[in-house]
């Protein structure tokens, strides 16, 4: 059992759960997840981390409300316990001395770059943070992210706030002024991961991405996570999640992510119900 | 049966009741419901006790077969129990999953003449008796004074289990790491209830905390902390029970489609996370009407029946060899095909076919026949050309074995592993190269059996044993 320290909501959908876990927060890297299971009914699923503290004995998570475990996950609050917790898992970003490194961040994937936009800056990079919302509101994390970067561009769809658009458009003029750009890290969306790539190839900068397949115990031994890189398969779980973003098969993880689509859906509606006759009863009861 | 004067040589087994075969396919309840007291007593009578005891050379761990059987005989049930468990720690689940008929069933003298006497269903009868006649959570055996020193157990199968259970016993402080949610290995997640009811395993799982041995789950070693790293805090040993769970795929055309499981994946999905039960159990799975799972081991007969059981109408065996070079246990086997499972033998997929959502749809096969023996003595499947044919299927599981993960080794400084991925242990002792660090089961031998790797995690606490203690 893992119990939550602290709980807060960044956007209507996107929450923050710092939970104690003291030996995962001693070996926790960046671009590492963990695999949870909220409860006795619950999935495995992974979740990066997005934060850690050592001496506190906690790490964090940002967690996007898209489907059942998601909905259960936000509706925890401190003091409420996690009933598994495994990590930290797959390989660690790959952290070096670049030079300049753009480090885009969208949905959940604004908590994941986080750690990696701070080590990078730790080992002597130029950072420019990037990040996205559809909408001014749904934008979170900016000061821990201005910290750690020399600059913060924040994009939104409507341009309600900053630059009107995604973080690969000004990503895109930079490259396309000329701008020495030494290698991109891409953590959100599999859309905006794969943009980002697609951007980025022509003009050859390296791009990190980090995939998020459908994964079961999050150790290797299932192979749901199946992704091809380089015409190879590899399991994100073990072999990633970090991948050059350039040799990802994007349609082939488009899909595989839709496996259970339907499923979700029913699930998330079952879940729904019960919450509602749990409530109701409750308020009958009263 | 009709009542006959007590022959010579009975040379017919008595039978396995079973559940029905209709009914069974749509239940995950035992199949096999286990000898009756009158059974369990015709069958060891059967027995006749020959001076040779061939049997006891053909199981891993040296069961006193006879001995048990002769108690059982005797009326003396607790001494039978005594003598099963002083050489076998889990004898509910090896009654249930052990290839008898190659091991000690193979070896007994009266396989000469007729059927050998049934010794794993005996040895059921004795384990189930004493589940439901012991007392219950069974008294733990009074440990020895504390040693002082720690060992730590990396995978919680039967491996580690029975490691575990044995150092233990000799009050060596014991903490068990395993990575998953449930402790038990393949027994938790990999073989169905309706072939190793749950509690079974649970019970020995419990059976194990109560020798005070700390189980931690949740903890996948080589990242929460590398072997290095435990030895350098306070362990003085380390038994790896890391089994051989990584999934092998065949690398051909169409693999990465959705709709095509690795069978771990399949069967974690069913055993571990309930997926029979979604939407009560959040872990969803997908069966539609056609499954074809590929290979002919138990894993491959396993994913079949609970296909079937998920709702499937038609489930088929696809393996590249005959039915007599199928390696899974023949009653399985046979179990499998009274279910309904449909077995192509002699065939081997080429590629698979996806629609435009990237489904798959169907499997292009071709046939095989059988040429000169291999490497490992049976005859080597060849394909013949021009062969290929079209199976529609809506599911696939691919269940062509498994190889140890690597975390572990790849984590862990001065390790010998083999090209296979196999660690390299001493088959006597189960010690590796590196100091301090022992291993058996499947991370040793690559996928074997729950009896080998009992075996091997109990030569491995005596060698450990010997080793704290000298
Ligand atoms: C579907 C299926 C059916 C089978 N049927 C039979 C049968 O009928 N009869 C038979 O005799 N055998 C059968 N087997 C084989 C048998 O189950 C195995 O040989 C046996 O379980 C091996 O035991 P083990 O302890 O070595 O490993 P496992 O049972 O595999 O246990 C290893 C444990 O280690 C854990 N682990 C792995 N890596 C780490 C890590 N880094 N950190 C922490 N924990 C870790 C795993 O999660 C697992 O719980 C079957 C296997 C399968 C998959």
């Amino acid at each position: 059992m893992f119990r939550i320290l602290a709980k807060e909501k960044l956007t209507p959908f996107i929450t923050m759960l710092k939970i104690q876990a003291p030996a995962i927060a001693r070996k926790a890297q960046p671009g590492q997840f963990v695999v949870a299971r909220v409860d006795e009914v619950g999935e495995r699923f992974p979740i990066s981390l997005a934060n850690w503290d050592n001496e506190e004995g906690s790490i964090t998570i940002v967690v996007m409300e898209v489907g059942t475990s998601t909905r259960k996950l936000a509706c925890l609050n401190a003091d409420d316990h996690i009933l598994n917790l495994a990590g930290p898992l797959g390989l660690p970003a790959h952290i070096d001395n670049f030079g300049k490194v753009v480090c885009a961040g969208g949905c959940y994937g604004i908590g994941a770059i986080l750690p990696i936009a701070r080590a990078l800056k730790e080992s002597g990079n130029e950072i420019i943070s990037i990040i996205e919302a559809r909408s001014k509101n749904l934008l979170y994390w900016q000061e821990p992210l201005r910290q750690v970067s020399d600059e913060l561009i924040m994009t939104t769809g409507d341009g309600s706030y900053g630059y009107k658009g995604w973080t690969y458009d000004p990503l895109k003029e930079m490259l396309e002024k000329g701008e020495k750009v030494d290698r991109v890290f891409a953590h959100g969306c599999n859309f905006m991961m794969m943009l980002c790539s697609e951007i980025t190839k022509p003009f050859g900068v390296k791009t990190m991405v980090s995939l998020n397949p459908i994964m079961v115990d999050g150790t290797g031994m299932c192979g749901v996570c199946r992704v091809s890189v380089g015409g190879v398969t590899k399991f994100a779980c073990v072999d990633g999640p970090e991948f050059d973003g350039h040799e990802v098969d994007w349609e082939l993880l488009a899909s595989r992510r839709q496996s259970y689509i339907q499923e979700e859906i029913r699930s998330l509606e079952w879940w729904e119900c019960q919450q509602w006759c749990l409530t109701t009863a409750k308020s009958k009861e009263a | 049966m009709e009542e006959k004067p007590k022959p010579k040589l009975d040379l017919n087994r008595v039978p396995m009741p079973r559940q029905d075969p209709k009914a069974r396919a749509k239940n995950y309840n035992e199949v096999a419901l286990g000898y009756t007291e009158e059974m369990a007593l015709q069958e060891a009578n059967r027995c006749i006790q020959c001076p040779k005891r061939p049997c006891i050379d053909g199981c891993p761990v040296n069961v006193d077969i006879p001995d048990f059987i002769k108690a059982i005989r005797d009326n003396d049930m607790a001494e039978a129990v005594r003598i099963l468990k002083s050489k076998n720690s889990l004898p509910g689940v090896c009654g249930r999953v052990c290839p008898q008929e190659t091991q000690c069933e193979a070896l007994c003298s009266l396989g000469k003449k007729g059927a050998p006497i049934a010794i794993g269903r005996l040895e059921r009868y004795v384990a189930d008796w004493e589940q439901s006649h012991g007392s219950n959570p069974r008294p733990s055996p009074e440990l020895p004074p504390p040693t002082d020193k720690k060992v730590a157990v990396i995978g919680s199968g039967p491996a580690g289990l029975t490691c575990a259970a044995d150092l233990a016993k000799l009050g060596h402080e014991v903490t068990i790491f395993e990575a998953l949610h449930v402790a038990g290995g393949v027994l938790m997640y990999g073989i169905p209830e309706f072939r190793l009811p749950k509690s079974i395993v649970q019970a020995e799982v419990d059976f194990v905390k109560s020798l005070g041995v700390d189980i931690r789950l949740d903890s996948v070693m080589g990242k929460l902390a590398t072997v290095d790293e435990l030895l350098e805090g306070d362990y003085d040993a380390i038994f790896l029970g890391t089994g051989a769970g990584l999934p092998m795929f065949m690398d051909i055309p169409g693999e990465n489609l959705n709709g095509i499981y690795s069978a771990n994946e399949f069967l974690t999905r069913v055993n571990l996370m309930k997926a029979y039960l979604f939407p009560e159990y959040d872990t969803p799975i997908k069966v539609g009407r056609r499954v074809a799972v590929i290979g002919g081991g138990n894993v491959a007969m396993d994913s079949a029946r609970c296909a079937l059981r998920l709702g499937a109408n038609e489930v088929y065996i696809v393996y590249r060899r005959s039915r007599a070079e199928m390696p899974a246990r023949l009653e399985e086997a046979e179990n499998a095909e009274e279910e309904g499972i449909i077995f192509k033998i002699l065939t081997n997929p080429k590629q698979f076919i996806g629609d435009n959502q990237g489904w798959v749809t169907a499997m292009e096969c071709y046939e095989m026949e059988l040429g000169e023996p291999d490497a490992s003595g049976r005859r080597r499947p060849i394909v013949k050309e021009g062969s290929e044919f079209i199976i529609d299927v809506d599911v696939v599981v691919v269940a062509l074995g498994t190889t140890p993960n690597p975390l572990i080794p790849s984590t862990t400084k001065g390790l010998e592993t083999t090209k296979r991925g196999t660690v390299v242990a001493d088959e006597e002792t189960g010690k590796t190269v590196k100091d301090k660090v022992w291993a058996g089961g499947d991370v040793v031998t690559g996928a074997a059996t729950v009896i080998s790797a009992m075996g091997a995690g109990k030569r491995a606490a005596a060698s450990i044993d010997a080793y704290l203690k000298r």
